[in-house]
Order: structure tokens, then sequence, then C-alpha cells
């Protein structure tokens, strides 16, 4: 079996309202020096088998067409066990 | 006239369109988001709501639903469609429309009567309207902030393809005001405010919003 873990982020320039709401719980919480909190998403998928190449490119076209919108976010996609 | 309304599950506003599609004279044509059939409409709305739960991005997973991927090729082919809110969000994550629907910059779901300005009376789906026209029509949205980057923005203004902007106050974060654009052709129209809960005294705040039905009756017959 194979782990596939994308992590998708609002890209820097997107207003991310959730996480400067989560920055202010911070600061209430008296955690202090936080210069900014982003808020993003993580996909874990798991997979029979090994991941191929061809397996591998579909992962790119599924993070880039699905799972994220490249209008507004970019992704990062880690296959387990790569260095 | 046949004006085809999508059902998705988790679609709120379907009825409220037929609705309007038919106190505007057109015949209301229920279009199954499972089934990749058109059934022969004119033009198409595409509701509010919540499809598929808002799950994964609003929008993002009915973008990949059978009966889009006939809208998406008819789209391109001078079918005129309708976006209206969580539409809007579809056709933009369907990329018939630049830019993308994101959380309201102050995080709260907002409902009220907004006041908007008709940019341009040239989409199918305005041109009953007149330049300058000022309309009010009910809001209700959490991820309305329009947003897209500022080549894109100056594109949509210097085409005249904001179709509509806020007035007065700004909703939900959107960049430049925008509540609505159209593609360059004019077919395909995307509306955050919802112009279909605004065609009877009865119910809605006015009456402005019928002119988005009338007009595209109005572009069918004239096309």
């Amino acid at each position: 079996m194979a782990r596939v873990v994308v992590d998708v982020m609002l890209k820097p320039e997107i207003l991310d309202p959730q996480g400067r709401a989560v920055q202010g719980a911070l600061g209430r919480l008296g955690i202090e020096g936080v210069l900014d909190v982003r808020q993003g998403k993580q996909f874990v998928i798991e997979l029979e088998g090994e991941v191929t190449a061809e397996r591998r490119e579909q992962l790119h076209a599924l993070a880039s067409e699905l799972l994220c919108n490249p209008v507004i976010e970019d992704f990062i996609l880690i296959v387990e066990g790569d260095e | 006239m046949r004006i085809g309304v999508v059902t998705f599950p988790g679609s709120l506003d379907d009825r409220d369109a037929a609705r309007a599609v038919r106190l505007a004279g057109g015949e209301a044509v229920a279009l199954w988001h499972g089934d990749a059939d058109l059934r022969n409409v004119d033009a198409v709305v595409l509701p509010g709501g919540f499809s598929y739960g808002d799950y994964l991005r609003c929008g993002a997973i009915s973008r990949f639903a059978p009966v889009m991927s006939e809208i998406v090729s008819a789209a391109g082919g001078g079918l005129p469609v309708l976006g209206i809110c969580n539409g809007f969000q579809i056709l933009c994550e369907s990329h018939l429309l630049p830019g993308a629907l994101t959380r309201n910059d102050h995080l709260h779901f907002i409902c009220r009567d907004q006041r908007l300005r008709i940019e341009d009376t040239t989409s199918a789906w305005t041109a009953d309207y007149a330049q300058g026209q000022e309309i009010v029509v009910p809001l209700k949205n959490g991820e309305g902030c329009f947003v897209a980057d500022e080549h894109t923005l100056d594109a949509l203004e210097g085409e005249g393809r904001v179709i509509a902007r806020y007035v007065g106050v700004n909703p939900n974060g959107s960049r430049r005001d925008i509540a609505g654009i159209r593609n360059a052709r004019g077919n395909v129209v995307g509306l955050m405010p919802h112009p279909e809960h605004a065609v009877e005294e009865l119910t809605g705040p006015t009456t402005d919003g019928l002119g988005f039905f009338t007009s595209i009756l109005h572009s069918v017959v004239n096309a």
C-alpha cells in the first residue's frame, strides 16, 4: 500500500479570513509572538500497490483539477517514502 | 422558450428559479445533475444552494456532474447560462468564468436585501435593464467574496464584463465591488445575489430580479 499526502494552501496573496480569526483566538489564549496563521487542507490518499510514474501523473492531475483550485490555491504532493 | 434549471444534491433555489422563469413567460424544464441530457433547452440556470454540501470547495464537485459536461460544451457553442450564487461558484470552478468565490472577508453568512448597479446590458441575461440601473434583490451567501488576480480584474473591467456591482455596502469583500460577471461572448453570466427571489411583490423586496429572466427570453427569440 502507498500513502500520498496532498497539502492545499491559499496562495499568499489571497486573504485568509479563517486564518486571521484563528490568529485572533491565539492572542486571546495568551500565546504571544504569532506573526501569521494560514489555514489549509490536507488530503491523505491510500492506494493499492506502488506509485508508478503513470500513477504519479494521475495524482498530480487529481490535485490540480479537483483537490485545489489553481486560481486561489497552491498544492504540495508528497508520496510517503520519497526522499 | 425552454429554460432548464439544474438540480444538484443540495440545490435550494431551483424551484424559485423555475418559478421566475414561468413568471417571465418561459417554460421551466427540470434538469438533473446525474443526467448528461439538456432536454433541448434554449438556456440553462444553475441555481443557488449548497450543492454536494459545499464539500471540498463550493461548486468543486458539481463541476464533474454529468450534466455539467454537457453544459460546458454547449456554453462553448453559445448556449446562454446563468449561474446564481452557488451556480456562480460552479461556473468559476468549471472555468466558464474567471476568478473564484471565497469566504466572506468578515466570515459571517450574510442575508440582506442588496442594492446593485447593472453595468453591462449586452449580455444575454441583462439586456432588459438600462445601463447604470440600480436594483434591489436578496443576497445570501457565506462564500461570496469574488477574487481574481489584478490582470484578470483589469481585463474584466476593460472589456465591460462586470455586469453588476454592489452599491452602498460591499457585503462580502468582493474585489472592486463585483457582484456579477460575464464571459467574453456574453452568453455565460454569474451573479452572487439572487434575482429569482425578487420577482413578485408578495415574496420579494422588489420585482427587480425579473429582468434577468425576461432578458433571456428576448435574447433567445432574437438570436
